[in-house]
């Protein structure tokens, strides 16, 4: 089985941080909005370098989306950011009308996304983000799962011309996936070879994934592991190929059954070739306050519930 | 500048008004007649734009509706200062339309660069489009229209602190007062007090033309708000119109807001705004 190496842990949004950075070097019509949170957001390196660039438009998220939609009417492509609760749900009706029904070239830059936000506790978790955001028409969601694919996905998303929503998260966690690798939107990464059950996880869980999948391969069950970064538009061909080989999957995230991932998977599989699935995700509920590895473990989004469900699904064939 | 010229224009748009939503039976016609004159006077006089539509806007004047619901008189204007045929005002609201209820990009429609209908979005995006002018060093305006009852949404306000804030000076926005709204006054369902004291707490360069159904009055008031750019502040007009101007059934009354007339007051509506230069 292949190994994969964490080269140190790093949080995703010092990732988005980087690559917006980078952005603010290569690309002079990147500009960058914030609500009042530059430093959870990891913007402040692109300031200092960029400040006319940069417009801080303080607690006020609708405006902020709505100002996003208006740069790129004078060719800017505009990276908007605050925590994901405040990303989404909160300017709902900015984004669709404004950005999506507009379609305009914006990127929604979400932090603290999920439960392991920690202990600022379910007014600030939203695990409903990815079900909002993609039933958009016209939306590229997308979710990464570690540092290097999101300031690849932060650089990617400047190069495709369209309303995007980047999802990433707080905590420090693995980091092993390639530095400097290419990010390709819609296109899965296919992390580990196997036979009996896939796993098919997007975000934090993606490490956790792999663990389990190594756990998994001790009592003699093989799998196959892939890395969905791109929630919409989904790498059906990826998740048919794999899951006609195995004939059961797993997925994993760290957001509602509903309307997330899992449902997504879910549909292309009655669509094309039914098979058992089991959902490692919160069952329709709020978070609360707790370390992030307390609240993985309570809500049941680590490499010990895949393994559990990967055992389940396994019996479901 | 030709008065004449231009208020024979007017009424050619309140007759296309009225048939627009006549034809459907649906649409707003109220607001749409009381802002005749200042879409006259933006498109016909006081804006630098081009009919040979450019997203981007680069080099020309910009204009967002904010209160989306009056698109009879913007797709009339749009159409009659060159956007697209006027014979397209035929297919407003009609399936497979450009000209949907409330106007949007997503049919390609020129002339429209965000989608409204949903209120108090359109100043946020003006802003952006502001900023990115600023960015570009292009010298050119972003003007925005906002009914009145639009300022109860929250977003406004967050516009309105932002452009002050951020000294947004190449920003002109008219706020429609003419006092009415779907279920009543504006006094009654929601005042909204002073807004001339708002604005002005808020850091806006602010002026007012009396009477927005005069067509000398908007022009003379949109070129005194141009002067007042560029000086560290935004400016708001506040424009005292009368919803349904020009159609004496449709005046002193919130009845006509977003109601369509039969044909016999069709007929009535368009007597009081004959014919000047050819319907589509």
């Amino acid at each position: 089985m292949k190994k994969y190496t964490d080269t140190g842990k790093k949080d995703t949004r010092s990732g988005f941080g980087a690559g917006l950075t980078e952005l603010g070097r290569t690309n002079p019509n990147v500009v960058a909005l914030c609500a009042d949170l530059v430093g959870s957001l990891k913007m402040q390196d692109f300031i200092d370098e960029n400040p006319e660039r940069f417009f801080q438009v303080g607690i006020a998220e609708a405006n902020m989306i709505g100002m996003a939609a208006g740069l790129t009417i004078g060719g800017k492509i505009p990276f908007a950011g605050t925590f994901a609760n405040f990303a989404t749900g909160r300017v709902y009706d900015q984004i669709r009308q404004s950005v999506a029904y507009s379609d305009k070239n914006v990127k929604i830059c979400a932090s603290h996304s999920g439960v392991t936000l920690g202990e600022d506790g379910a007014t600030h978790q939203i695990l409903e983000d990815i079900g909002l955001m993609k039933m958009l028409p016209g939306m590229t969601v997308i979710n990464t799962c570690d540092y290097n694919q999101t300031k690849a996905a932060t650089l990617a998303i400047a190069e495709y011309e369209g309303p995007v929503y980047l999802r990433f998260g707080r905590p420090k966690v693995a980091n092993f996936t390639p530095e400097d690798g290419k990010f390709e939107i819609g296109k899965a990464v296919h992390l580990l070879e196997g036979n009996d059950v896939t796993i098919i996880a997007t975000g934090h869980l993606v490490w956790e994934a792999i663990k389990a999948a190594e756990q998994l391969e001790e009592k003699g069950i093989s799998c196959d592991v892939i890395n969905i970064h791109t929630i919409k538009p989904l790498d059906d061909e990826a998740i048919l190929k794999s899951v006609k080989k195995t004939r059961c999957v797993v997925t994993a995230e760290e957001h509602n059954y509903l309307g997330g991932l899992g449902e997504s998977v879910a549909r292309v599989l009655v669509n094309n070739h039914p098979a058992p699935q089991e959902f490692v995700a919160t069952q329709d509920t709020f978070g609360e306050s707790g370390t992030p590895e307390q609240l993985m473990d309570k809500y049941g989004l680590n490499a010990e519930a895949i393994v559990k469900a990967s055992q389940k699904v396994i019996g479901r064939k | 500048m030709n008065i004449k010229k231009l208020e024979a224009f007017t009424t050619q748009v309140r007759r296309d008004i009225l048939r627009q939503v006549h034809k459907v039976d649906s649409g707003h016609p109220g607001g749409s007649l009381g802002c005749t004159e200042f879409f006259t006077a933006l498109y016909q006089e006081v804006m630098e734009h081009n009919p040979d539509f450019n997203m981007d806007g680069k080099g020309e004047d910009l204009f967002f509706l904010s209160n989306g619901h009056i698109s009879p008189v913007f797709y009339s204007v749009l159409a009659r200062s060159g956007y697209f045929p006027v014979e397209e005002l035929n297919t407003f609201r009609l399936i497979d339309s450009r000209l949907q209820g409330h106007p949007t990009t997503h049919e390609g429609l020129p002339g429209v660069r965000v989608a409204s209908g949903s209120l108090g979005q359109g100043m946020s995006v003006a802003i952006g489009a502001a900023q990115a002018k600023k960015l570009n060093k292009d010298s050119h305006l972003v003007y925005t229209l906002h009914g009145d009852g639009e300022l109860q949404e929250g977003q406004n306000w967050e516009a309105i602190m932002y452009a002050a804030g951020n000294k947004v000076d190449n920003l002109i926005s008219t706020v429609d007062l003419n006092g009415q709204q779907i279920d009543g006054s504006t006094d009654n369902v929601l005042p909204m007090g002073n807004l001339k004291a708002k604005f002005e707490a808020f850091g806006w360069d602010v002026m007012e033309i009396e009477n927005g159904n005069d067509l000398k009055q908007v022009i003379d008031g949109l070129n005194e708000a141009k002067s007042r750019t560029g000086k560290g502040k935004p400016v708001c007009i506040l424009m005292h119109t009368e919803m349904g101007h020009g159609v004496d059934f449709m005046m002193h009354t919130h009845a006509w807001h977003g109601k369509a007339p039969n044909d016999e007051q069709l007929e009535k509506a368009l007597s009081q705004n004959p014919e000047t230069l050819g319907d589509y």
